[in-house]
């Protein structure tokens, strides 16, 4: 599980509110909420934005409601990664499920700028500033969730357990 | 021998079958109720229907609360809202409640006696933790979760580490539990209690009505924590009595349980305290207000503070009184019993007297959603939970957190002032 792409920085506390603002939550089609991914946080977000880019936020990404819209509409907008330097529980195993890759750490958000290149390499926690030229090392992922990622997600996790016990 | 565990550790073990976890500890374990809405139902049944059974795991054991859009503000609303009652019905869903029947899914559900003692809930809304009153371990899900816990009624988790927080005193003058969980937010911040479970025990504890433990609860999530969770006593075994029949259990925290902090707290000492936007920590207590901030709106309700004890002091303070001249004052009771409550002790009619608008429960103003969104640079003061960027409505409005009695106060005054300016006491005074 390694992604490579353009990195595209904010602040701290980033709350679901601005991923995703509750006016647009009468829908759950993933299409329709990538267009309004973090509108009010920056307009231009879903113009900048790229397949495989790589998004990168100060700690407590992802606070506030426990809408699975957020993940959704980030994943659906092209997004390959998140990095942060720490995310709100409930935003944390919401990406787990869904299969949005997220890694926590604090060095490599200091040593990322917008528009760098970036490199995650989420099994052995290594994240790389290519622009740079620098290496940063995250925690790896629990062997835990690494079985959900790998399975694609919870449901299919689910799936596989279920059928072992039948 | 077994190590000592918090009270989350207790609830947690007993519910995964074991008889010790340690935080960071990864578990699956059984849940004893699964709620969702209006909102976050619907991707719960799109990924429930990719698992391809044909059975929830208990549907007595699931709770279905359309609260957010509803009465539906939409054709798209609608819609969800459709697919939910569709849902329900197909499996047979017996705590679904359908407008009419219903109330904001936080104030419903231990109304309705769904949550007791040492229950494990988890449900996909955010403010799921409000159940931590009763001694429940209560937590906030998505919906992925919310669909793989109705096929097998088994959620995974993180063991918490757990704060501590001993309560001493007693509350004085207008001084409220929102007053108490605001403080505490403005003292840890946002991600203070990141990943990790609020315990509250201490002798505090007696001066709060559950209504303010209601409300501490409920906040945990805007302190990031996991779930917060209150030492069972006589009023809670109360309160249950009154509501439910289903068996409890009662786990206390071991003298010796490790915590990853301890705070004392003195809540004679707290005043009452506004949050300033656009975070739950941007707190300052009511004395350290010094510039008049006016507002356009008032809005008393939610999951956090539209219960009768909030009505019945927003009422005191309205009773005799007029919303200032082009004030919106908005009044939300949480539940269909709370209303009619409310209504038989003259509340509704003080409300409307003074110049306000009563709605029937719903989400709706809380979240920015219908009736009562902000246009662009408008000021509101809220019981509401959050005040993130674009919470009410337009990215450029503001709103300020407050308990219903600050509310009430500023709705009179036209700007965020106390009941003090009204030359009101508080209670015990």
């Amino acid at each position: 599980m390694i992604f490579k792409g353009k990195a595209h920085k904010y602040y701290d506390n980033i709350d679901t509110d601005v991923i995703i603002p509750a006016r647009y939550l009468n829908t759950s089609d993933p299409n329709e909420l990538a267009k309004h991914c973090l509108e009010d946080l920056d307009k231009e977000f879903v113009n900048k934005v790229q397949k495989g880019d790589i998004l990168v936020a100060g700690k407590n990404f992802g606070c506030g409601s426990s809408r699975e819209h957020a993940p959704i509409a980030i994943k659906a907008c092209g997004v390959s990664c998140v990095v942060a330097k720490s995310f709100a529980r409930i935003f944390y195993r919401n990406a787990i499920n869904i299969g949005l890759p997220i890694v926590e750490c604090e060095e490599a958000v200091d040593g990322i700028e917008a528009g760098d290149e970036v490199e995650v390499d989420l099994v052995n926690g290594i994240i790389k500033n290519l622009t740079k030229g620098k290496e940063f090392k995250a925690k790896p992922f629990p062997e835990f969730m690494q079985n959900i990622m790998k399975a694609g997600g919870l449901i299919e996790f689910v799936k596989g357990e279920l059928k072992k016990d039948a | 021998m077994t190590k000592p565990m918090t009270m989350s550790q207790k609830i947690l073990a007993y519910h995964a079958g074991k008889e010790y976890v340690e935080p960071g500890d990864l578990i699956f374990a059984n849940v004893d109720l699964v709620l969702g809405n209006d909102v976050t139902t619907p991707v719960a049944i799109k990924e429930f229907e990719k698992i391809g059974i044909d059975r929830v795991f208990d549907k007595d054991k699931i709770a279905i609360v359309p609260d957010h859009f509803t009465p539906n503000k939409d054709i798209k609303s609608a819609q969800q809202c459709k697919m939910v009652r569709e849902f329900a019905k197909k499996y047979e869903i017996t705590n679904y409640f359908e407008v009419g029947e219903m109330g904001i899914e936080h104030a419903l559900l231990p109304e309705k006696g769904l949550v007791v003692p040492g229950d494990l809930v988890i449900g996909a809304d955010s403010h799921t933790c409000t159940y931590g009153a009763l001694g429940a371990f209560s937590t906030g899900i998505g919906s992925t979760d919310m669909a793989c816990a109705m096929a097998t009624g088994k959620c995974w988790f993180k063991v918490p580490e757990a704060i501590k927080f001993i309560l001493y005193g007693k509350k004085t003058g207008w001084t409220s539990g929102k007053d108490i969980i605001l403080h505490i937010i403005g003292m840890i911040g946002v991600d203070g209690a990141l990943y990790k479970s609020m315990e509250y025990t201490g002798e505090g504890l007696k001066s709060l009505s559950m209504d303010d433990r209601f409300t501490i609860a409920n906040m945990a999530i805007e302190a990031g924590a996991k779930n917060g969770i209150f030492e069972v006593d006589e009023k809670t075994i109360e309160y249950v009595k009154q509501h439910s029949t289903k068996p409890y259990k009662i786990f206390k925290a071991d003298e010796d349980a490790e915590y990853s902090q301890v705070f004392e707290i003195d809540i004679s000492k707290i005043r009452p305290t506004v949050a300033f936007p656009h975070l739950p920590e941007n707190t300052k207590t009511i004395d350290e207000i010094t510039e008049k901030i006016y507002i356009d709106q008032v809005v008393i309700g939610s999951c956090t503070n539209g219960r009768i004890e909030d009505l019945r002091i927003a009422a005191k303070i309205l009773k005799g009184r007029k919303v200032k001249k082009g004030l919106r004052c908005i009044i939300f009771p949480t539940t269909q019993n709370i209303y009619k409550q409310a209504l038989k002790e003259g509340l509704i009619e003080i409300f409307i007297d003074a110049g306000c608008v009563v709605s029937t429960p719903t989400c709706g103003p809380c979240l920015g959603g219908h009736m009562g969104i902000l246009a662009d640079g408008e000021k509101a003061l809220a019981t509401t939970n959050r005040n993130f960027v674009g919470r009410m409505g337009h990215p450029n409005s503001e709103v300020y957190l407050s308990s219903p009695a600050i509310a009430a106060a500023s709705a009179v005054l036209g700007y965020i002032g106390s009941p003090e300016e009204l030359g009101m006491k508080g209670d015990d005074e």
